[in-house]
């Protein structure tokens, strides 16, 4: 009885989430297309989120392609498949790999810093202050940084997918001994149209739920340190999970538009 | 200040209901605020001050009741008009409230954002403000790197620099020694006589209220339990009334 309460609960609560989490959506697209534009700000966060995140992604893009290629190779040598190197590496990791793995690492790190800060501005009432002086906070905080991670995210995938193309290439030069050059060529005949263009418009979407969940888990945080923890965690929490939704949505469409 | 019945107060609140849940925080509270005086409202802690005043600038809802500032009925208002008089409002929180990603200088430029007259010459504004708080020494400081005093200052003058026609103080005191305290008060006496402005002023501070209040009203049991000068209060043989000025 007191279990099926509970998950009853949970339930809801899971689905009221949900209501309030497409409300703010619907919210952000008003305020996004209604003047004034915080253009300064906006180029504020582009900067920050690209800046704090370079860095870490560049580092886990080499590592990606360093451990794939190397995992990979004694498979393929088995088979006498090595020349199948670079269209595997760069389509696996083009298509599915780099855009999933680097928007995790940003949903752990720009969204739970989105989470972190606005929820602190809230419990601080530094939100409040903004209202009262006759700034729109919704338009000044939350519409600059989900466009920001929008649009940062597409650039920070595709610099993680060239640096793990780029650890793959160095791997292969130093056991295959195939030269740079002869492996980047193979590796961008290998790449067709249909694989880019959804990977590239997955990673927008990927970047407007770290943003918006950052932003609304910040925004609607519970009151004292310990809201500003929940709502740093479970920004991570829940845009991670919205990660992979979006991927197998945009798997699933991928498939009927280009039949992979 | 005396109460005149033919003046129209700047500030009316009409049978104001607030609660959460279950807790109904504020009963039938009803108050006005006159041109130039300051009041004083008292209350224990968890008594609804902040919940009053949060729903008088709008950041809260109340379920029943009216509020009229400067003649408008704040709950009929559009957004747009209610920025525009809520620009015509000081209100200092509690916690200061600065906004610590920007430096102190850019704090006070902030609510000029939306003034593009005023922002034309917003250095001079900033300037002006600070100073009459005395901190522009701290201009190019991060909050972080502020006392709470220097906070609390800042933050006065940051609601200062609209010039404001109400301000509206929370607890203003709150956390100071008693030294910084009085430096606040008397800063909050030379605002007003500078700028005439009519204040609200929360506090928990006995000396505050003695030397601040015109006039004084208690909160208790979510509503205005009592009301009249400092010395009459002070003096009365209520039991509720006497526990605050023991
Ligand atoms: N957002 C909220 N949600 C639910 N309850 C709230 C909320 N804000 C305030 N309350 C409740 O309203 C009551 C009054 O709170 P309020 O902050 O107004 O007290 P206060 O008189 O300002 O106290 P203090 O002097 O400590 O600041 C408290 O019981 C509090 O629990
Ligand atoms: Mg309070």
């Amino acid at each position: 009885m007191a279990i099926s309460l509970k998950v009853s609960k949970g339930i809801k609560t899971f689905f009221l989430e949900i209501g309030e989490l497409i409300y703010f959506a619907l919210r952000f697209f008003k305020e996004a297309f209604t003047k004034p534009f915080e253009f300064k700000e906006l180029m504020r966060q582009c900067y920050n989120m690209g800046n704090k995140s370079i860095l870490l992604v560049s580092i886990t893009g080499f590592i990606l392609g360093l451990v794939f290629t190397l995992q990979s190779r004694p498979t393929l040598m088995e088979f006498g498949a090595e020349a199948w190197m670079p269209s595997m590496v760069s389509i696996s990791i083009v298509r599915e790999i780099g855009p999933i793995i680097i928007a995790l690492i940003c949903a752990g790190k720009i969204s739970s810093g989105i989470g972190a800060e606005l929820g602190s501005m809230r419990v601080t009432e530094q939100i409040d202050a903004m209202e009262v002086s006759g700034t729109n906070p919704f338009k000044y905080l939350v519409v600059t940084r989900v466009l920001a991670a929008t649009l940062m995210l597409p650039l920070l995938i595709i610099l993680g997918d060239a640096i793990a193309l780029f650890g793959s290439a160095l791997v292969e030069y130093l056991k295959g001994e195939v030269s740079f050059l002869l492996y980047f060529n193979k590796v961008v005949n290998a790449l067709k149209f249909s694989d880019v263009l959804p990977a590239t418009i997955k990673s927008f979407f990927f970047g407007f739920a770290i943003g918006l969940v950052g932003c609304f888990k910040g925004f609607y945080c519970k009151k004292g340190t310990v809201g500003v923890g929940e709502a740093s965690n479970s920004a991570v929490v829940y845009s991670s999970m919205l990660l992979f939704i979006i991927d197998f949505i945009a798997v699933f469409v991928s498939d009927i538009f280009f039949e992979i | 200040m005396k109460k005149d019945t033919n003046i129209k107060p700047v500030l009316e609140i009409k049978n104001l209901n607030k609660s959460f849940d279950n807790n109904h925080v504020l009963i039938d509270f009803s108050m006005d605020l006159y041109k130039g005086e300051n009041l004083v409202i008292m209350g224990k802690s968890g008594s609804g001050k902040s919940v009053m005043i949060k729903c008088l600038v709008g950041l809260m809802y109340a379920d029943s009741g009216e509020i009229h500032i400067m003649g408008k009925d704040i709950s009929k208002l559009k957004q747009t008009d209610l920025n525009i008089l809520r620009t015509k409002i000081g209100f200092l929180f509690q916690g200061s409230a600065l906004y610590d990603s920007m430096t102190v200088r850019e704090n006070l430029e902030f609510p000029l954002r939306n003034h593009k007259e005023m922002y034309e010459n917003k250095d001079e504004l900033v300037i002006e403000s600070l100073e009459s708080v005395g901190l522009l020494s701290a201009i190019d400081l991060m909050p972080d790197e502020l006392s709470g005093g220097m906070k609390r200052r800042v933050a006065l003058a940051r609601t200062l620099i609209l010039k404001p026609k109400i301000m509206i103080y929370d607890e203003p005191t709150t956390g100071l020694d008693p030294i910084t305290a009085k430096e606040i008060i008397q800063l909050m006496r030379d605002i007003q006589e500078k700028y005439s402005t009519s204040s609200l002023i929360i506090t928990h501070d006995i000396d505050c209220a003695r030397v601040i209040s015109n006039r004084m009203i208690l909160l208790i049991d979510g509503t205005n339990y009592v009301e009249g000068t400092f010395k009459e209060l002070e003096n009365s043989k209520d039991k509720k009334v006497k526990s605050f000025f023991k």
